[in-house]
């Protein structure tokens, strides 16, 4: 591995302890903020009263939604709830005080009288007739917008042509995502009365909103400033919008800076989850495996507020098929709400639960032909000048088989299959081997303009900014971006600060979402990189008494190709540039090509590339006590042209071991609508002892539409995980139909 | 009630007025004003919050600062001296094991205890000497691998 390979921007920040959270942050002055929550999974608030908290010594201010200049989000979430509360988690009060001590004393006196109002438990009660109507608006509990259906071909003909139909129902669970730093922001006023948030924010221009939204203020006066992001995998967005917002509003009301910071249990309360799905698939097949017809109905669970189902659905729509050629398809997706914690963006956006699903079908449908799960996927893989499912063909390179066979070839399937197949199946320890393949749509695709801009700034000194508006929250984007900079000016890393968001400097780029870090946001930087190294090589050429054509740039040096003893230093020709006047700070934009989508029959172009992977696990059940444990993973990602083969090792192997848990181990518990694995002691993620031994390759492509050839990859590295790990336990003899697949639900189930 | 200790963080001494009831996390990180050690969880399952004990990892939002009067406590500041990293910090980031970073002090201290102790383990000995140190971000490969090949650098830096 080269020096290139594993540098990171923050790197030596972060094993210092130097890198500074927004926990980490004291603002002379400040007051700690806290959020009384209802504690209720349904109820009518009959009364408040804070009269004993506000006697506390140090509680400075009490706020009730009374006092709050505006109540909800851009969606539905309430900073404060009104008259109602829909789930546990659901603010009904917030304090500000001068120690942590006095506010939480504050909290333990506060006084409330609540009324139950009849639950909704689960998304099958949400549907059930007779379901309490948690949001008038819509009397049948389903989520505003998440209708997405598909209609391709003839469904009734496509049955009618099967020689197979199989139907299945499988089902998944909230998860956490469980980012070790809990949400933290520090809020404060500028001396022009403008507000300063600090904060742990995937999303600051998200953030933003959401503070102009709960204070009234113009966007330009509110300014979010990133600090460095302990993890976030699409947990940071509305959860820190929210906090940022109740700061906001206590700290204009008590003219002094506020802190607020979550505890465990409150993040795990009030913070999204990954959307509970219940799918039922219904698919028709030719004797010889042909798929003919895909009939689904998807439905997730949107909880309390109506967040992200509206749009992580049509995601969901577009991947229900898998990455196979289907000529008659009928899918509806649909969210409902209940009492429940939100469901919102989790790394995948639906497709790790869609991908389960319909990949464990598949080998369903494999075994119910007699065919080996590979020749079934063969025979139906899409390939390049296919039509999706969507109606979109396929003009670029298409490797769904191409991932599937190198990674059944470097986990030496063929033959670990036939050993699995031929062990005693009485012996104490089981095992088994299974795989899954999917692609996944890069950036937004026609969900949203994957636009994004940045800004470039050469120094007198030849040293460089970096600044672009999307967020580095762990996975290594502003280093992504940093290594496009020095790759194209030639220059060391090291000559390149890469800079955290900062709403007021850079322009507003959309959310660092759907894997686009890379695959979008590196096209602004490369626009400004071409334009800055123009400006370079004309002044060099003139220093050089050459043309610009002539020139290079390596080596932190500017030179003649044909005599490269003809050369100035980088900052030399840095120092020429802006002395002669010329412009050395850039302000690019990406705008992508419009996309056309037809809402109603869920035709259209969906994504302008697609990334394709397939993941190969093999698994070990203990029968007597159920625990299964993964014992290897194997996972080929064509993922285009991979800018920073460190950074983008590190997401494999991280969404490996979030795969890991979403399969094995995580879903959170309830008891009445009340969550009672609100911290790790519950909640249980993976730790190293329960990693497996982990094998990846990339295979290389070009022809896609990303930035320097990258098509995404963060999410991509998640998603088969779970199906691949469900195929293997399959294998061994348990096929699951409901992750995650505790050691309870193997025990409970027959060896089939 | 207030209470005066004498907490020696890093080598160094701070006098400081505590409750009985004040964590050393809180201390370390608010009075002391030290942020490297971080608070995950608040109750010793995350591991974010580890600093070493008289050599000894301990998850500091578990431990009561009054109780740790006359001991030596390190954080992660206490690990590089000036400008020159401790081998295992070295190894971290020429790994590429950090992402977010926020659980990276506390498995770095803990990976010191683990290599103080035992200078050359095998995998499933880094595996379970970070068993309580949480990550979401890395899949943990090459937090392992960063710590074995710190031991062997430690190995070199006494041969």
């Amino acid at each position: 591995m080269s020096v290139h390979d594993s540098w990171r921007v923050d790197a030596r920040e972060k094993v210092t302890g130097q890198a500074r959270f927004a926990a980490d942050l004291h603002i002379p002055g400040q007051l700690i903020g806290k959020v009384w929550r209802s504690g209720q999974t349904h109820a009518r608030i009959v009364s408040l009263d804070a009269t004993e908290a506000k006697k506390i010594p140090g509680v400075v201010k009490i706020m009730l939604a009374g006092d709050m200049p505006a109540h909800t989000t851009w969606s539905t979430y309430p900073f404060l709830a009104q008259g109602r509360v829909l789930y546990q988690g659901d603010a009904v009060a917030l304090v500000a005080a001068e120690s942590e001590e006095a506010a939480l004393a504050a909290l333990a006196q506060m006084e409330a009288v609540y009324e139950a109002l009849p639950p909704v438990l689960s998304l099958d009660e949400a549907l059930e007739e007779s379901a309490p109507i948690l949001h008038n608006s819509y009397p049948d509990n389903r989520v505003a917008n998440s209708h997405w259906p598909v209609r391709k071909g003839n469904i009734r003909e496509g049955f009618e042509q099967s020689d197979l139909v199989l139907e299945r129902e499988y089902r998944t669970s909230h998860v956490e995502h469980a980012y070790i730093e809990p949400e933290a922001v520090v809020v404060m006023t500028d001396w022009d009365g403008s507000l300063i948030i600090y904060g742990s924010t995937q999303n600051p221009f998200n953030t933003r909103r959401a503070v102009a939204a709960a204070t009234g203020y113009p966007l330009n006066k509110v300014r979010v400033v990133q600090q460095a992001v302990g993890g976030s995998f699409g947990g940071k967005e509305e959860s820190v919008g929210l906090l940022a917002g109740r700061a906001s509003v206590l700290c204009l009301a008590t003219g002094r800076p506020v802190k607020m910071t979550y505890s465990r249990e409150e993040s795990v309360i009030e913070s999204s989850k990954r959307h509970p799905f219940r799918f039922r698939y219904k698919v028709g097949a030719k004797r010889d495996g042909r798929l003919m017809a895909l009939q689904a109905e998807l439905v997730d669970e949107g909880g309390a507020y109506n967040f992200q189902a509206q749009f992580m659905n049509w995601r969901a729509c577009v991947h229900a098929a898998g990455v196979y050629h289907i000529p008659n398809v009928e899918i509806d997706v649909y969210a409902v709400h209940t009492n429940h914690v939100f469901g919102g963006a989790m790394r995948g956006y639906s497709s790790p639960q869609i991908i389960f699903a319909q990949e464990s079908l598949m080998d369903e449908l494999a075994a119910a032909l007699g065919l080996e799960p590979l020749a079934l996927r063969r025979l139906n893989f899409l390939r390049e000048g296919d039509e999706t499912i969507t109606g979109q063909i396929l003009h670029e390179p298409v490797n769904a088989e191409k991932v599937t066979l190198r990674a059944l070839d470097l986990a030496d399937y063929e033959r670990k299959k036939e050993a699995y197949r031929r062990q005693d199946p009485d012996t104490r320890q089981v095992g088994g081997i299974g795989f899954a393949t999917c692609f996944r749509g890069c950036g937004l695709g026609a969900e949203a303009p994957d636009a994004t801009g940045a800004i470039l700034s050469v120094q007198e000194d030849g040293s460089i900014v970096v600044r672009s508006s999307l967020t580095d929250m762990g996975q290594g984007l502003q280093t992504a971006h940093a290594q496009l900079v020095a790759r194209e000016l030639g220059v060391s890393p090291a000559r390149i600060v890469s800079k955290p968001v900062d709403t007021s400097l850079v322009p507003e780029g959309g959310m660092t979402v759907a894997s686009r870090g890379t695959y979008s946001g590196g096209k602004p930087i490369l626009q400004a990189v071409a334009r800055i190294k123009q400006i370079l090589l004309h002044v060099a050429a003139q220093k050089l008494e050459c043309s610009a054509g002539e020139l290079a740039m390596a080596n932190d040096c500017v030179f003649r190709r044909e005599d490269p003893s003809q050369k100035l230093s980088f900052a030399e020709v840095a120092s020429a540039a802006f002395w002669s006047g010329h412009s050395l700070s850039v302000t690019e934009w990406f705008q992508p090509g419009p996309l056309r989508w037809e809402r109603e029959t869920g035709q259209g172009e969906a994504f302008p590339s697609y990334t394709y992977s397939c993941v190969v696990a093999e698994v070990s059940v203990d029968r007597l006590t159920g625990k299964a444990t993964v014992t290897k993973l194997v996972s080929v990602h064509d993922a285009g042209r991979v800018v920073h083969a460190g950074a983008a090792s590190g997401q494999v192997y991280g969404g490996m071991a979030m795969g890991v848990g979403m399969a094995l181990m995580e879903g959170l518990n309830f008891e009445r609508g009340l969550v009672t694995s609100t911290n790790f002691d519950r909640y249980l993620i993976p730790t190293a002892a329960d990693i497996p031994e982990a094998v990846f390759e990339f295979l290389p492509s070009d022809g896609n539409s990303g930035a320097a050839g990258a098509k995404s990859l963060g999410e991509a590295t998640v998603e088969a995980v779970p199906a691949a790990v469900a195929n293997a336990l399959a294998a061994a003899g348990y096929r699951l139909r409901t992750l995650p697949a505790l050691s309870e639900s193997l025990l409970k189930r027959e060896r089939g | 009630m207030k209470k005066l200790i004498t907490l020696n963080i890093n080598g160094q001494e701070f006098d400081l007025a505590v409750s009985p009831r004040d964590l050393l996390v809180d201390v370390i990180r608010r009075k002391v004003g030290l942020t490297g050690t971080k608070k995950g969880c608040g109750q010793g399952d995350c591991g974010a919050c580890t600093v070493l004990m008289d050599g000894r990892p301990i998850l500091s939002c578990l431990t009561l600062a009054v109780a740790c009067q006359g001991r030596r406590i390190q954080t992660i500041e206490g690990l590089s001296e000036g400008d020159k990293l401790h081998p295992i910090q070295e190894s971290f980031v020429e790994h590429g094991a950090v992402q977010c970073g926020f659980c990276t002090p506390g498995m770095i201290l803990s990976a010191k205890a683990l290599l103080d102790r035992n200078p050359h383990p095998s995998e499933e000995e880094i595996k379970l000497g970070i068993a309580g140190n949480l990550c979401r971000c890395t899949g943990y490969k090459k937090i392992v691998e960063s710590i074995a090949g710190a031991a062997e650098k430690m190995a070199e830096g006494e041969g």
